[in-house]
């Protein structure tokens, strides 16, 4: 039973949990022994949480055995985004700053899911304090797409896709500052949630940039993801920027009928840098969605083409703000000096990664004295424009839908060695977060092995309206029940 | 001001308070001053990894009342913003202040320096967080050979109020400074207790030739902490500055630091070495939108400010300079209003509170919120004086007593029996005894010697231990000799 049980959802897990055909340690055993014989050559994970995680399954098997009704997501194994801070349990961002930083509290994600009765099984790499496209530029390891070992799995939440995709956890949570849920989603055939920001708590996120960052859900199906919403989404009080909002129950919009809704297809998103046959492949889907019902049509968002400059203004600005309280006095690693500002500049020297730094001197640059009004005040009125684009947009359109990336999944190293290449291919994903609103990314097909994705992209708070066309897309398409050839024999030969 | 009969003074003032909400601006960690170092800390004002800020919403009341109280504009739409640089100080390594859209605009107060009155401008005022403090081991600083650093303060809410350069003496910026303390008490946004760094003041000062409208090149001298310290620091930068300007050379525009020991201004950092705090809006915290009603709300809890209380004095009857000693702090001024309401008269009133009353609390070094002997209490001992039934001479030594045992006057009059003789059958008798012993006094008296009554008098109130009612021991010995 335990090891047919792995890589199933979470509904399924669910019921053979309720119908005591496994038990929750049963089920979490059988997890770590997949992450000890996979991630070895995935490196997924940073921290696995063995005796935690049994613990915590023993509990849910307590109650099983009292007869307790069990919600949706107890007894899950899951695990989370190394940026998320969880109590005892060291966070290190992917970063040597954070290497040995155990957090004193948990992030209000952390503690959702503990109330939902989740099992944690670890802390997923990442790109360096979420900076990346790839998971290169995390400082402890090199996390492989399962589709393709050679491949990256995109970034930064690279982990938190992986584990999914890899079957290493029922789900994971990663984060979105411009693509970093929904870009590895795509890459690695998962389904992945930015939601709107401002549904879910970032309190207990390290952050990047705080006005786009946002935590969301990566599952293998739609359901699963609406029920990980569930559990996560909604406000709290300790974070300013979350919503108060009433929580729909987000299960309620999985109907498999898209009949009469109207989906715009934004022509900028389709345009050049965009691989000819991920075009093809998205193409394809939207005739599926017509068939279905769909009323599609094109539409413009004007200003596309500069989003990514403002993004790279704001998200570094931010981050060059954010990323300074990590100087070697309360916390993180500390470099030895003779003096304080010695060992501020040693300290961030030697414990930021190159992606890091260039951020950094992007982000001061753009907020000094003489160049705020041309750089970081021109892209918050950009970020206003592409606002207004997406507001026209909806005035007709119910959802938007492009592809998640231009490409499948890339070679290591193919665009590391040049950052602005790196940077252009967010350029589906950028403008969603600059607009605040929520993008799904659901598998659509193959490109020569590798999976795409397709984003959905809804109003603010329109995540129903989301999950209702991606179920309903789901439910019509098989690409979600296809699985990485991944045997423990073909693996073991990979090399770290 | 003139200097050295060349130069006028230009300054203005940066007064940074710390507001006495119970909790931090952006945490529910006590503001309470002392503590264990880094005892009242959290994630968030320690700048933890994933941290956020959440706006006390008292500290929002507090900057709106204070700024009322100092006559400004408050903002409608309102935002925080983050002053970025480095300090190990600052858990964040930036501060989260206020820059372009403060809470407080434009207001101002009056100062009124040797009779002649002046409005002082207010420019704003923003709130922010204060930073923690560096703790040096060793005995100075320069033989420190390591430092910590306590978070205790980090956080706790200021005010920063910015003047307009209106202030051209040294007079005219300690006036300013104590009408504005004596306002923030009044309004009880802040203790005002510079012993603690409560209120903390930066000078920017500059010189030009007297005639001249130009403004001359400044420098800001930060942080200092009592009102002494500013006219020491002021007298010494003016005169510094003068010494620069007649040798012909030119005011280094600086930041320049006050040496308390030395009695020195020195060089902080150069105009080139000056920060660039990299300011923008803080994405952590929604602007913040303060409608009309919520101000009106404060409004209608502001106390009667200073200047109003000084004028109903002075409408009571009070000099000028009485209706000030009085009103100069809220608890003395609350002290003599709480025993107005129980007796009438004013002036005589005050000359107790100014005169005895003080003159206690303060060889006791007891403050009068904590005088033992309350106001009601005062009232009653005064009433008693009014009604004859102790003299004011007595009265001062029921005072004293008062002061020892919390007794009311009337128990003490009772218990000591000091109540005026008023009998005068009791008196007469007294008279006459009197009368009898001194033949020469009475002959002197009746030959034209108006000053041997006196003498007579003494030795009545001397037999009557002080308690004849000294007014009627007069008119009844004028009635026996005449």
């Amino acid at each position: 039973m335990e090891s047919v049980s792995i890589g199933k959802s979470i509904s399924e897990l669910h019921e053979l949990l309720v119908h005591k055909d496994i038990s929750s340690t049963e089920l979490t055993k059988a997890y770590i022994k997949r992450i000890q014989s996979v991630d070895p050559t995935l490196q997924a994970y940073l921290t696995v949480l063995e005796e935690g995680a049994l613990a915590q399954a023993a509990e849910v098997d307590q109650k099983i055995a009292q007869g307790q009704a069990l919600k949706p997501l107890e007894g899950i194994p899951m695990a989370l985004k190394d940026n998320m801070c969880t109590e005892g349990i060291r966070t290190s961002c992917a970063s040597k700053m954070l290497d040995k930083f155990v957090p004193p509290y948990n992030a209000t994600v952390t503690e959702r899911l503990r109330a939902a009765g989740t099992i944690l099984l670890g802390k997923l790499n990442m790109d360096e304090f979420a900076m990346g496209s790839s998971t290169e530029n995390s400082y402890f390891a090199k996390t492989r797409n399962p589709w393709n070992l050679e491949c990256v799995p995109g970034g930064s939440s690279g982990g938190s896709a992986v584990a999914v995709a890899g079957d290493e956890a029922a789900f994971t949570l990663g984060s979105d500052t411009g693509g970093s849920i929904r870009q590895p989603a795509a890459f690695c055939g998962v389904v992945g949630m930015k939601p709107t920001y401002g549904a879910v708590s970032r309190l207990g996120l390290i952050a990047f940039a705080s006005s786009l960052d946002q935590i969301g859900p990566f599952t293998k199906t739609v359901k699963d993801n609406a029920l990980v919403m569930n559990a996560i989404a909604g406000y709290d009080p300790q974070d300013s920027t979350s919503v108060p909002y009433e929580t729909p129950d987000y299960t309620k919009f999985l109907v498999n009928d898209i009949k009469g809704l109207k989906i715009g297809i934004p022509r900028e998103y389709f345009g050049e840098g965009i691989e000819p046959e991920v075009a093809k492949g998205i193409q394809a889907g939207i005739q599926t969605l017509i068939d279905l019902g769909a009323e599609v049509g094109e539409c413009s968002l004007p200003h596309t083409e500069y989003a990514i400059p403002a993004y790279y203004l704001i998200a570094t600005a931010e981050a060059s703000s954010n990323l300074a309280r990590y100087d070697g006095v309360r916390y993180g690693y500390r470099a030895d000096s003779n003096d304080v500002l010695g060992m501020f500049k040693k300290t961030r020297a030697e414990g930021f990664g190159q992606e890091v730094k260039r951020r950094i001197m992007l982000g001061t640059y753009a907020l000094s004295s003489g160049y705020y009004d041309a750089y970081y005040l021109k892209a918050q009125k950009v970020r206003t424009l592409i606002k207004q684009d997406f507001d026209k947009a909806f005035e007709t359109f119910d959802v938007l839908l492009s592809p998640t990336a231009p490409t499948p999944a890339f070679k290591f190293g193919e665009k590391s060695a040049d950052p602005l290449a790196m940077y252009l291919s967010d350029i589906t994903t950028v403008p969603i977060n600059l607009a605040g609103i929520p993008a799904i990314s659901v598998p659509a097909g193959f490109v020569n092995g590798l999976p795409i994705g397709m984003q959905l992209m809804g109003k603010a708070f329109g995540e129903g309206s989301l999950y209702r066309i991606a179920y309903t897309f789901e439910q019509n398409t098989n690409y979600h029940t296809l699985k990485p050839n991944l045997s423990g024999e073909v693996l073991t030969g990979g090399s770290r | 001001m003139v200097v050295a009969n060349k130069y006028e003074m230009v300054c203005g003032l940066e007064v940074h308070v710390e507001l006495q909400t119970k909790t931090k601006i952006f945490c529910g960690c006590t503001t309470e001053f002392g503590g264990e170092q880094n005892t009242h800390v959290c994630p968030v004002c320690l700048g933890m990894p994933g941290a956020l800020p959440v706006l006390n919403r008292e500290v929002v009341n507090y900057a709106i009342k204070a700024g009322l109280a100092l006559n400004c504009e408050i903002a409608e739409f309102s935002k925080f913003d983050r002053k970025n640089y480095f300090y190990p100080d600052l858990s964040k390594n930036y501060q989260t202040s206020q820059f372009d859209l403060p809470i407080c605009g434009k207001g101002g107060l009056e100062i009124e320096v040797d009779g002649e009155k002046k409005w002082i401008g207010i420019t704003r005022a923003h709130m922010e967080e204060d930073a923690g403090k560096l703790v040096h081991s060793g005995e100075t600083i320069t033989t420190s050979n390591a430092s910590s650093v306590d978070y205790n303060r980090a956080g706790v809410p200021l005010l920063e109020i910015v003047s307009e350069p209106d202030m051209r003496s040294i007079p005219e910026v300690l006036a300013y400074l104590e009408k504005l303390v004596q306002i923030l008490e009044y309004t009880e946004v802040s203790d005002c207790r510079m012993e603690q760094g409560s209120v903390r003041f930066d000078i920017n000062v500059s010189l030009r030739p007297i005639g001249s409208t130009d403004l001359g090149i400044r420098t800001e001298t930060k942080n200092l902490n009592s009102f002494s310290s500013v006219r020491r620091c002021m007298e010494y930068e003016v005169a510094r500055q003068a010494r620069v300007l007649d040798a012909g050379e030119k005011v280094v525009q600086e930041t320049r630091t006050w040496d308390e020991g030395q009695g020195v201004t020195l060089t902080l950092r150069s105009k080139e070495e000056a920060h660039d705090y990299r300011y923008f809006p803080e994405p952590d915290l929604a602007p913040l939108v303060i409608d009309r009603e919520w101000v009106e709300g404060i409004r209608k809890t502001l106390p009667e400010l200073p200047d109003a209380r000084r004028a109903r004095l002075q409408e009571l009857g009070l000099s000028a300079y009485d209706a000030g000693v009085i009103t100069q702090s809220k608890a003395l001024s609350d002290y003599f209003d709480a025993a107005l309401s129980h007796y009438g008269d004013a002036k005589t009133l005050a000359n107790w509170v100014m005169g005895d009353v003080t003159r206690l609390l303060n060889s006791n070094q007891c403050g009068v919120v904590d005088s033992p002997i309350s106001a009601t209490q005062l009232a009653e001992l005064l009433g008693l004086i009014e009604k004859g039934t102790i003299s004011g001479k007595i009265a001062k030594s029921v005072l004293e007593e008062m002061y020892s045992t919390s007794k009311d006057a009337s128990t003490i009059v009772k218990e000591k029996g000091l109540a005026q003789i008023s009998d005068e059958g009791a008196l007469l008798g007294i008279i006459d005894e009197v009368i009898a012993k001194n033949p020469q006094s009475v002959e002197d008296y009746r030959a034209g010697k108006d000053r041997a009554i006196g003498f007579l008098v003494g030795q009545i109130m001397k037999a009557t231990k002080g308690q004849a009612n000294p007014g009627l021991v007069n008119k009844l010995l004028k009635e026996k000799l005449a």
